[in-house]
């Protein structure tokens, strides 16, 4: 229904207006800001004194500076006026990856021979073009309406662009990289022990969640106490959780015998672990009481009275019918998880949050960068990935109840 | 009996909060025994009160101005000169949701500075989303037949607007930004992580001096306001939803 009343109000825009874009009068001013007046990249002495500005034609040795103005130019104007699909999306995909590469010529064209302390960043010009031309690429994947698999191939194919450059060596002199240079070994460390207190705690979550969520179905009686207690969990602010359980695991370590073995300390990854956990039931358990009590009574009094038992009716027909709604469940757990796993760090956990807080602390931003691009990426790889999971399990599951 | 027993809770809440914030000395002996080596067990570096007051009014300040955005933006991608907008604003709301709090905190504090301006475009930022998505589910679930007798009754566009489909909405809407203060309370205690005057300052306070009294008074006068101000919202969100039914 709302398809509908959305295309049909698009098709009565198209007779009004049939040369500009609206959107891409928005894109087309940011870019022509982010060109032509913004500074494109910043030059430091070292990595914590203020910066200088440089434009596009002073980042670049010529020709690319021109080469990339044309481009940003042709780009702009192909956003501007109402243009096939095809152009738009070849349109925001050359800009985009000239960018990417250019600022990483950029970064050695800047870099005094030799000097191993100045630092070349991206500036505010360069990310309102990366704004911009997304904001095109994203417009257009939109429209095209997309399957789930042919999102997921999008960001495959974007993941994989990304990787080349970085394993190329492009970007090697850009400061955010050389940050990670003098950290490579404690990044991957972090990078493992985040995604660890992400997906960990949410495969706990799920194993306790998904049985006290069928449990409240069941007892109407738990439902609400228990839905009540999680609830005011939520409340809790996070860098308060993680400290609060600092206090009871420490008693655990110290009092129960093997505890310590098992790596439950008072600081560190456990309490972050615990933390995350509790977190994470509300979601599952609400979904999976929503997802129950929305199986229609049909399908329960049928299996009933083909003499399932209890248990048969759960696995074979409740469980199979509530399954893309406690999925949604997971995907909103696991989008959460990865961005207050970064929280851990305050109580050393480890996670993407140590590089942040530490660069927070310095004042030194590459240094926060490090940190938050990459929490960022996994979050929104997980949700693309995630929606595309729930949206093929949704619509299975409808066309076989529209077959049967 | 029942009925009036959330409400007794509630007040009884209320009550422990107003009495712990203005005289926390009252309650230094059920701290205590959670400090050790004689560390002060009420926070001593500030008033938790005059932090409270500025902890709520940097989210009020915040989630008014994401109100106003927010709700600007959802009337415009669904009117018709906006509507081109709409599907490209969906999946914005959608990929904003994947920014984890601190990144944009993080992120904000090279353009604005250290203190309470990154937390206020954290929070700004934080709240549009949930305010924005239900707006606009709001906003395009009004039936239609309704929308066409406001239309069949001389009603202008604007009219339509603040007459027909904005109070008729306001219940979702309300339910978005309750949403969105709850996110936001529990949030600026991570502003305190780049100096902005919140609560957060006492449970950081007790993370570095190790001191777990701290971290509770902290958390749970969060937690409390969090809970009340949920309530608050949900008994309003109530009532417009009462007063819709009998006007319809």
């Amino acid at each position: 229904m709302h398809r509908g009343a959305r295309q049909g109000s698009r098709g009565r825009i198209a007779v009004v207006s049939i040369r500009f874009d609206k959107l891409g009068v928005v894109i087309a001013l940011i870019a022509c800001y982010g060109a032509f007046s913004a500074p494109f990249a910043i030059f430091r002495a070292n990595r914590i004194v203020a910066g200088e500005p440089r434009s596009i034609i002073e980042a670049l040795p010529q020709p690319l500076g021109a080469v990339l103005l044309a481009v940003l130019v042709a780009a702009g104007l192909i956003a501007l006026f109402r243009t096939p699909l095809v152009a738009r999306l070849g349109a925001a995909a050359v800009t985009l990856a000239s960018l990417a590469l250019l600022i990483g010529v950029a970064g050695s064209h800047l870099t005094p021979e030799g000097n191993t302390f100045a630092r070349i960043s991206p500036a505010s010009g360069f990310w309102l073009l990366i704004f911009a031309f997304t904001l095109l690429l994203a417009d257009v994947l939109t429209r095209l309406q997309l399957s789930p698999v042919g999102r997921v191939v999008v960001l495959g194919i974007g993941a994989a662009a990304i990787w080349l450059l970085l394993a190329s060596g492009q970007w090697d002199s850009l400061s955010i990289l050389k940050e990670y240079a003098n950290r490579a070994d404690s990044f991957w460390n972090e990078a493992r022990r985040h995604v660890e207190l992400a997906l960990g705690s949410l495969f706990a979550a799920t194993l306790v969640g998904l049985p006290l969520g069928i449990l409240c179905h069941r007892v109407q009686a738990l439902r609400d106490g228990v839905l009540n207690v999680l609830n005011i969990i939520q409340t809790i602010p996070s860098i308060a959780l993680f400290g609060i359980l600092i206090a009871p695991l420490g008693w655990v370590a110290a009092n129960v015998p093997g505890a310590s073995v098992l790596g439950i300390r008072g600081i560190g990854a456990a309490p972050a672990f615990v933390a995350l956990f509790l977190y994470s039931l509300l979601p599952v358990v609400a979904n999976t009481v929503v997802g129950l009590a929305g199986v229609p009574r049909a399908a329960n009094d049928a299996a009933r009275g083909m003499g399932m038992t209890g248990w048969q009716r759960l696995s074979g027909v409740e469980f199979p019918l509530a399954f893309p709604v406690i999925l949604t469940g997971i995907r909103i757990v696991l989008v959460q998880n990865i961005g207050l796993a970064t929280i851990a760090a305050l109580i050393g956990g480890g996670g993407f949050g140590v590089f942040v807080f530490q660069g927070v602390g310095q004042t030194a931003m590459d240094l926060v960068l490090l940190g938050a691009v990459p929490t960022v990426a996994l979050a929104f790889a997980a949700a693309i990935i995630l929606d595309a999971v729930v949206e093929t399990v949704a619509t299975r599951k409808s066309t076989e109840v529209a077959a049967a | 009996m029942r009925a009036w027993l959330p409400l007794l809770l509630r007040l009884c809440l209320l009550a422990l909060l107003v009495a712990f914030l203005s005289n926390p000395l009252w309650f230094e002996p059920l701290l205590r025994p959670l400090t050790q080596n004689g560390a002060p067990a009420v926070y001593n570096q500030g008033s938790l009160l005059s932090l409270a007051l500025l902890h709520l009014r940097t989210v009020a300040i915040a989630t008014a101005a994401a109100i106003v955005v927010a709700v600007a933006l959802a009337i415009l991608v669904t009117r018709p000169i906006g509507a081109e907008f709409l599907p490209l604003s969906r999946s914005l709301v959608n990929i904003g949701q994947t920014f984890p709090p601190v990144a944009v905190l993080a992120l904000a504090v090279p353009a604005v500075g250290f203190g309470e301006k990154p937390t206020l475009i954290a929070l700004f930022l934080y709240g549009l989303l949930p305010i924005f998505e239900n707006t606009l589910t709001g906003l395009t679930t009004t039936p239609p037949s309704i929308v066409e007798a406001a239309r069949g009754a001389g009603m202008t566009g604007w009219q339509r607007l603040t007459k027909v489909e904005l109070p008729l909405c306001l219940p979702v809407m309300l339910a978005g930004i309750r949403l969105s203060v709850v996110i936001s309370l529990a949030t600026a205690t991570i502003g305190s992580t780049v100096a902005a005057k919140t609560l957060g300052e006492v449970i950081i306070a007790g993370l570095q001096s190790n001191n777990l009294a701290f971290v509770l008074q902290g958390g749970l006068i969060v937690a409390a306001l969090a809970v009340l101000i949920y309530d608050a919202l949900s008994a309003l969100e109530r009532m417009a939803a009462r007063r819709m039914g009998q006007v319809a």
